[in-house]
């Protein structure tokens, strides 16, 4: 009985903070885009400095008629939304928080898991794109599947160092024989990771298989309603689960220069934030790249610096050991 | 130039930068703009000034000024004296849905009965409620602001300069005309001085 209570708890945590993270990344993207673009953002809602903006979308969007195009493959349009969304659910479940036990799932292949789940994520924009019988959203689709192949590998490849290092692919056990030089040695990597991460995102500067300005917005352009507000929900849970992965695997996740016990998922909760923050500086700062510009930097600046990675950790890895 | 990447971390240092300012957003409805002094916001009638002359209407671009007038007598002002005719305003409007705010109006107002206003909350949902009347107008005075102080090295006024060079010119006068008796009470006492010294000289030669 207390079994099935503790998976319970776990599994509201888990969804609690999936519910209440991404909402917090978005709200924290209007004031700091704001503030950076020298205006104020949302004041109204909810009172104080329009804290309450997301929710007000919320109740707009769920009053929205939800439309399906005439020709559009109806079963897999409207599927599309859930098939983006849930899987970042699913990576939640599987990020360690803290030390021990601080976790939804620990898994074995946790690596192995949390990356190929994240692949899934992008199949929604796909789906979405192909089933829309629209044709900017079918060039948005193909735009993203392209942008699929081009940044699934280096994000792999990244990962895979940091799996080699550690001589584990569980992301518990990666922070178990976590060490501060890891940092350093695997920086170059984690830049790799963390870029590939937005790329899969499709944030800006990466934003172009969404590109308002040539393609309204790509995959999405046919949606509305509830089902558009689960298609921009993923996309900041995508933040939310990029950045924790991140913190994970390249900055020691819980690991701090102090009260590493009791404080660790606050430092997790720190690297985490600082890292959206991160995600939110570059779309404010960057311009779009041009989708050749985008293929050219995957293959012949990402893939060959994670490979440098590998070759880096295999040698120091034989080296120490 | 240089570095590779150092033109990336410009761009976000420009933006970290911005973030870090205070935003420029104006938050209207809750706070009232500042606006400068010589704000054009609406046209404010002072009608005591107003002799009803009509320039004002005569030189709008847009014909936007509407006046009404009817003609007085006044009783003499000493007994045996003549009646004067005086000119009383019946009816000052300006439509503002036809004024371009170029104040042609208040420039050529020879007796300051116009005036710029900063007020700019007259907005109304029909074109015909936007003819204000003289009430209104004169309302609108209370919202002129003073004149703004006159810039540093800025010329003077045309009424100032001009009661400046009358009484320049009056002390001046009046300095030359105190002069010349000066001069002329010298040059008497002089003359009466001057002789026997001469003949002094004379005998001692």
């Amino acid at each position: 009985m207390s079994d099935t209570l503790a998976i319970v708890l776990r599994v509201l945590a888990v969804f609690v903070i999936f519910l209440v993270f991404p909402l917090v990344v978005g709200q924290t993207e209007h004031k700091v885009m704001a503030h950076m673009q020298g205006r104020l953002g949302p004041m109204y809602a909810g009172g104080f400095h329009g804290w309450a903006q997301l929710v007000a979308d919320g109740v707009k969007f769920a009053q929205k008629e939800d439309i399906v195009p005439a020709g559009a493959d109806r079963r897999i349009f409207q599927l599309a939304p859930a098939v983006a969304l849930l899987p970042y659910l699913l990576v939640l479940i599987a990020i360690p928080v803290g030390p021990g036990n601080a976790v939804g799932q620990a898994l074995d292949a946790g690596v192995f898991f949390v990356l190929a789940v994240m692949g899934v994520g992008v199949l929604g924009s796909l789906m979405a794109g192909w089933a829309s019988a629209n044709k900017f959203s079918l060039l948005g689709g193909l735009r993203t599947a392209a942008q699929l192949l081009a940044y699934e590998l280096p994000m792999l490849l990244a990962a895979a160092s940091v799996a080699m290092a550690a001589g584990t692919l569980s992301l518990p056990g990666i922070l178990d024989a976590f060490q501060w030089w890891w940092v350093p040695w695997q920086i170059v990597g984690g830049l790799v990771f963390f870029t590939a991460g937005l790329a899969e995102l499709q944030r800006p500067p990466f934003d172009m298989p969404v590109a308002d300005s040539e393609i309204i917005f790509g995959a999405y352009t046919e949606y509305t309603g509830l089902r558009f507000a689960l298609f921009l929900l993923a996309e900041y849970a995508g933040i939310v689960v990029l950045c924790a992965l991140t913190a994970v695997l390249f900055l020691g996740g819980w690991h701090g220069p102090f009260g590493a016990d009791g404080l660790g998922w606050l430092w997790m909760l720190l690297k985490t934030v600082v890292l959206a923050f991160g995600v939110i500086w570059l779309r404010v700062s960057y311009p779009r790249l041009r989708e050749d510009q985008l293929q050219k930097l995957a293959w012949t600046c990402l893939i060959p610096l994670a490979l440098a990675q590998i070759a880096l950790t295999g040698v120091i890895k034989v080296v120490i050991s | 130039m240089g570095i590779p990447g150092s033109g990336l971390a410009k761009g976000l240092a420009v933006t970290l930068r911005t973030m870090t300012k205070r935003t420029v957003t104006e938050q209207y409805p809750d706070v009232q703009p500042e606006l400068p002094s010589r704000t054009r916001g609406v046209i404010g009638l002072f009608e005591e000034n107003c002799t009803v002359c009509m320039l004002c209407a005569r030189e709008c671009p847009d014909w936007c000024i509407y006046i009404d007038s009817h003609k007085e007598t006044v009783p003499p002002a000493a007994p045996g004296g003549r009646e004067r005719s005086r000119n009383v305003l019946d009816r000052f409007a300006i439509d503002f849905s036809l004024c371009m705010y170029c104040g042609i109006c208040i420039e050529v107002c020879p007796f300051d009965a116009l005036f710029w206003s900063p007020e700019f909350e007259y907005a109304e949902t029909d074109i015909h409620e936007l003819t204000h009347e003289r009430d209104k107008l004169r309302e609108w005075m209370w919202t002129v602001p003073e004149p703004p102080p006159l810039d540093p090295g800025a010329e003077q006024p045309k009424e100032i300069a001009a009661a400046q060079k009358a009484a320049d010119k009056l002390a001046a006068q009046q300095a030359k005309e105190a002069e010349e008796a000066a001069a002329a009470q010298q040059a008497e006492s002089g003359q009466a001085g001057e002789a026997p010294q001469a003949k002094d000289a004379g005998e001692e030669a």
